[in-house]
């Protein structure tokens, strides 16, 4: 029947059209793939160029005497002969494992609570504003507490690191929860999602983003609560980034002590990166952003 | 109750049996149905029309069983309900192949049916070729087309849709008129079609039952007159859509 087949070509021919072709991602050679590297590159290149120049001026400009704050030229070379040592990878590794435990155990504590939040009203009436509460606390002033409780000990470090992070992780899954389209609840109603099956293929997957959003709060949370806690509980004997950094104050070693600052620096710009890499390929997926 | 002797079991797939329904309570309590009885026979395509406040939303979610009606009754027997929406509501983290996929995980189908009959459920929407792409990627008609194959995958032979039109543009939607209709046909659907919009709704339906605003009941019924495939640009539906829209004027300036 050839009106038939004039409709299936006008479906046809809409869906041609309301699709818009893609501009310029379709075929990059390595000239253009080189180009928008560079192009996301030099302005990051130039920003530290530009901070280096700045610190040099302040140097040269004799507000404090070299040997407190010694300038770039300094500085670069005991932080590139540092990152030789094997004492600084096992200061690095030290610090790391206690960040990845502490937001482990935080990010457990974190979803269970979220979860239960999310789940029973009067639970939510009861701590929802507490929880609020604890992430506009500064986690170091728990610290008093928890050494009282545990004594000079990791422990005491992981309790402040839990305490930090975890409301941050529980408040972005219950907002993550609460916020999920009236739409796509209705949806799922409709389709009979009941039970874990409605977690597992509805619930979870589109609190995803905002869960995200809080584990990056939460480990800015936990980050910060590590390092204090590595400054204030000085665990005998033991290395790791803040006993450096402790040490070289003692030692008035201001090269070393601007170096592992640095380092925290970078440490915590590498997260981030991880973290925004993750946040902004989930938006993508869901559609949130393109 | 002595109207359900009316017509035998088996040809309705739908019987509304006076029903009301309540919001709230005391004061502040609205009814948003007042003794609304409709049948749908099978295989019908009835389209309900109504302005603002007549309650067409919340009866689609009664025959759907999302909601119970505070009196009388509503029937389904065994036929199964799907629901589309205005918004087509798929699952923005899943591929257009795996939101179809979904309805058939609550049922238990296992896999390799899955996907043969995601294939077969795209080629009826003629979105061979998209399985893999994201809702996002694609346009409101086609969103609507996979909301439409989701919908069947549910296994539904009644499908209730809530302005499923609604937010398409004129020539989008004319096309998916078309298509509805094909695939009303082809697939032996009985379909409750709420609208605003009177052509559409006499284009489409075998029937249009017009409802009252604020509470919603029913005012008036029109057998539509013209052969399918009908277009919506033609005399006759002009002429027939004339008559209803008189009707609904009348409605609605009783609320002036």
């Amino acid at each position: 029947m050839p009106e038939t087949s004039t409709k299936d070509s006008a479906v046809q021919g809409l869906d041609a059209l309301e699709l818009q072709p893609r501009r310029g991602t379709a075929e990059r050679g390595p000239a253009e793939v080189a180009r928008g590297i560079w192009a996301a590159t030099w302005p990051k290149l130039a920003a530290v160029a530009l901070v280096l120049l700045a610190w040099q001026a302040v140097v040269w400009s004799g507000w404090r005497s070299e040997w407190v704050f010694p300038g770039p030229d300094r500085v670069l070379p005991t932080l590139f002969h540092e990152i030789t040592t094997p004492e600084f990878w096992e200061a690095v590794r030290v610090t790391m494992r206690r960040a990845f435990i502490g937001f482990a155990l935080a990010l457990a504590v974190g979803v269970v609570i979220g979860l239960a939040v999310s789940q029973f009203k009067p639970l939510r009436v009861a701590i929802g504003s507490l929880i609020t509460g604890l992430q506009t606390m500064p986690s170091i002033v728990w610290f008093p507490f928890a050494m009282l409780l545990y004594g000079i000990s990791e422990s005491a470090i992981m309790f402040v690191i839990v305490l930090g992070a975890a409301p941050s992780i529980a408040g972005g899954l219950t907002s993550g929860i609460d916020y999920v389209s009236p739409s796509l609840l209705r949806a799922g109603q409709v389709m009979g999602l009941r039970g874990v099956q409605r977690y597992r293929l509805l619930i979870i997957p589109a609190a995803l983003p905002m869960f995200v959003t809080g584990l990056k709060q939460g480990w800015a949370f936990a980050w910060r609560s590590l390092m204090a806690g590595e400054l204030l509980v000085i665990i005998n004997q033991q290395n790791s980034i803040g006993w450096a950094l402790s040490q070289a104050r003692q030692l008035n070693d201001a090269e070393r002590l601007l170096s592992y600052i640095i380092i925290v620096l970078a440490i915590g710009i590498v997260i981030d990166v991880f973290f925004n890499w993750a946040d902004r390929s989930l938006r993508r997926r869901w559609g949130i952003t393109r | 109750m002595s109207t359900i002797t009316e017509s035998p079991t088996g040809t309705n797939a739908v019987r509304i049996d006076d029903i009301t329904k309540v919001f709230g309570r005391g004061a502040g309590a609205v009814t948003a149905i007042d003794g609304m009885s409709i049948e749908i026979r099978t295989g019908e395509f009835l389209a309900i029309l109504g302005a603002s406040g007549c309650g067409k939303s919340t009866l689609l979610s009664l025959v759907a069983g999302l909601e119970q009606p505070t009196g009388g009754s509503v029937e389904v027997g065994d036929h199964r309900v799907a629901m589309m929406f205005q918004e087509a509501a798929l699952f923005p983290w899943l591929t257009v192949g795996a939101n179809i996929e979904v309805p058939m995980k609550v049922n238990k189908v296992p896999r390799a049916e899955r996907a043969r009959r995601v294939a077969e459920l795209l080629d009826l929407v003629r979105l061979t070729g998209f399985e893999r792409k994201r809702p996002h990627e694609l346009s409101g008609g086609m969103r609507q087309r996979v909301a439409l194959a989701r919908a069947l995958a549910q296994d539904a032979d009644v499908l209730l849709m809530d302005e499923p039109f609604g937010a398409l543009d004129a020539m989008t939607r004319d096309i998916l008129h078309d298509e509805l209709e094909r695939i009303w046909r082809e697939r032996s659907l009985t379909v409750m079609f709420v609208t605003h919009n009177v052509r559409e709704a006499v284009r489409l339906g075998d029937r249009v039952v017009l409802l009252s605003s604020r509470p919603g009941r029913v005012i008036a019924e029109f057998e539509v007159e013209g052969e399918r495939p009908r277009r919506i640009d033609s005399v006759q539906i002009a002429e027939q859509a004339a008559t209803i829209t008189d009707r609904l004027r009348e409605e609605v300036s009783r609320h002036a």
